[in-house]
């Protein structure tokens, strides 16, 4: 039996993103979860199913318990999950199936994390140093920036796209960023200062490399019937889909194209929807060329075009799909885990219609994609207002 | 002067490799059954799950099938190296291994550059094999 249409985001929830010393990650957390729970309406204790991201920097064994033992309330479900952009979208589908299989009334997802204020900069790159196989990579001085250069180089290699035309992405998501209060990063920039900030591990440069940040997004889910009935125009959930291809970069089959592929057909296999019915993407933009690449991987352009449409202005608000109208991960915010719970609840907004200068004009309906790793897992969302 | 940066401490599966470097031969797994060769080693093949694995030396050459130049280190550890290639070599028995490209200028590498395996002493009792260009 299809997961299609059964669930509906009813309630959203943004702190404040950028730098925000004064709200622990636990805060950050518990911030954004009453903000969704009162955008929809419900009551915290009407809350059944809870499912947390953890914290880098504040980490707990049973993260989701002790939220929920920090607010007071006693759900039924509880799950931590683990790091990765990707898994914001996959516990989308496991928080349906629990509200389709009658498990739950009311799911919340949250995730939270204060890389910025918490941690600091410099502890927050050492951090991702350690990433890496222990044995057979890490030895060779690994570094998170550097993994994904492997993958744009082998992309750049086989696709034939431009420093420049990656360079743009960057400058497309400022754009929205300067049109979006919210943002963390809102000068507008040119192709020029992206391509001559400093390079980090080639070919990327600092400007298309995600910032370090503060932020926490909640969101609140119910059954279709229930959520027709509620304060906020109901975002169902059409479809879901998820690849799982390596963990390792030295393992990756192909590191020009991604699980994207396969879970991108996979949503849109269970929404029963086709590109031209999208009218915005969110893509889980750590790095500028991840954009273009997955953009190509799940469909919407043929191999090597992404990046050139970009720089030509279709993903701007007034193109043919905007992308990233919050400012991608780029400009809007990189907490980490919460980036791809924001990637959601901006395009909730935008199928919700209140996003004034960065709205698309009759939004109806909205794919997210989140990666996890190096590129490695995927889930794709496809996500309507109309059933 | 001791070395800083992270070594490799093998288990009973990886020993064969590591033992391998210190003998500055590279060393493949290779599947008995279908024939697939494979790193990082484990105890079945990941094409037919066959448990009958071997260990094949390799002839030590490649090609650069991606690479990147880091320009901030990663650790302290690193910090005398950058800039420095961080690349996948792809072997010609077909296999990919990370490594780092050295005795050449970072800027001289691309992709497709042919390479050969180098073996590298890093301790009394490691060795980590990295890659030279072909031609040098």
């Amino acid at each position: 039996m299809s997961l299609r249409g059964t669930a509906a985001i009813v309630g959203i929830g943004e702190t404040e993103v950028g730098n925000v010393p004064y709200l622990s990650c636990t805060q950050l957390y518990v911030k954004a979860i009453r903000q969704a729970v009162e955008d929809a309406g419900i009551g915290l204790s009407e809350v059944d199913g809870l499912i947390t991201g953890n914290s880098r920097f504040e980490p707990y064994l049973y993260h989701a318990e002790m939220i929920a033992e920090y607010l007071g309330i006693r759900p039924g479900f509880c799950l931590t999950v683990g790091t990765g952009g990707s898994t914001s979208n996959s516990v989308i589908q496991q928080a349906v199936a629990m509200i389709q299989a009658g498990v739950c009334k009311n799911v919340v997802i949250a995730k939270a994390d204060n890389l910025l204020s918490g941690a600091g900069r410099e502890a927050t790159i050492e951090s991702m140093a350690t990433i890496g196989h222990p044995q057979f990579e890490h030895p060779y001085g690994t570094l998170i920036p550097a993994l994904y250069a492997l993958l744009a180089q082998r992309y750049m290699h086989e696709s034939g796209v431009t420093p420049e035309q990656i360079a743009h992405v960057a400058v497309v998501n400022r754009y929205y960023a300067s049109l979006n209060p919210a943002a963390q990063y809102r000068e507008p920039i040119t192709v020029e200062t992206v391509l001559n900030s400093r390079l980090i591990a080639d070919p990327l440069h600092l400007l298309e490399c995600a910032p370090i940040s503060d932020a926490g997004a909640a969101i609140v889910m119910t059954s279709a019937g229930r959520a027709r009935s509620m304060r906020q125009k109901p975002v169902y959930v059409l479809g879901v889909g998820e690849s799982h291809v390596f963990e390792h970069v030295s393992q990756a089959p192909n590191l020009a194209r991604t699980g994207a592929v396969e879970s991108g057909r996979a949503a849109f296999a269970m929404a029963g929807v086709t590109h031209k019915d999208i009218d915005v993407a969110m893509i889980y933009d750590a790095f500028a060329f991840i954009m273009p690449m997955q953009l190509e991987d799940l469909g919407f352009f043929a191999r090597g075009e992404a990046a050139a449409n970009i720089a030509a202005g279709k993903t701007r608000i007034d193109g043919e799909l905007p992308v990233n109208t919050h400012g991608g991960l780029l400009s809007h915010s990189h907490a980490g885990r919460p980036s791809a719970l924001l990637l959601v609840t901006e395009a909730v907004k935008q199928l919700r219609g209140v996003l004034g200068p960065r709205q698309k004009a009759g939004a109806r309906t909205a794919l997210v994609h989140g990666e996890g790793g190096i590129l490695a897992s995927h889930c794709t969302a496809i996500l309507s207002t109309e059933v | 002067m001791a070395y800083e940066k992270p070594i490799p401490i093998p288990n009973a599966e990886t020993k064969p490799y590591w033992d391998g470097c210190k003998r500055h031969e590279l060393l493949v797994q290779t599947c008995e059954s279908c024939g697939n060769a494979q790193l990082y080693p484990r105890i079945l093949c990941t094409r037919c799950h066959s448990e009958s694995l071997t260990w094949k030396q390799s002839c030590g050459r490649g090609i650069v099938y991606s690479y990147t130049i880091i320009r901030r280190a990663p650790s302290k550890a690193f910090s005398a190296d950058v800039p420095y290639v961080l690349a996948l070599v792809e072997l010609e028995e077909g296999v990919r291994l990370m490594t780092n490209v050295i005795g050449c200028s970072p800027d001289k590498v691309k992709i497709d550059l042919p390479v050969r395996v180098v073996f590298e002493d890093v301790t009394d009792n490691c060795t980590i094999p990295k890659f030279v260009p072909a031609g040098a």
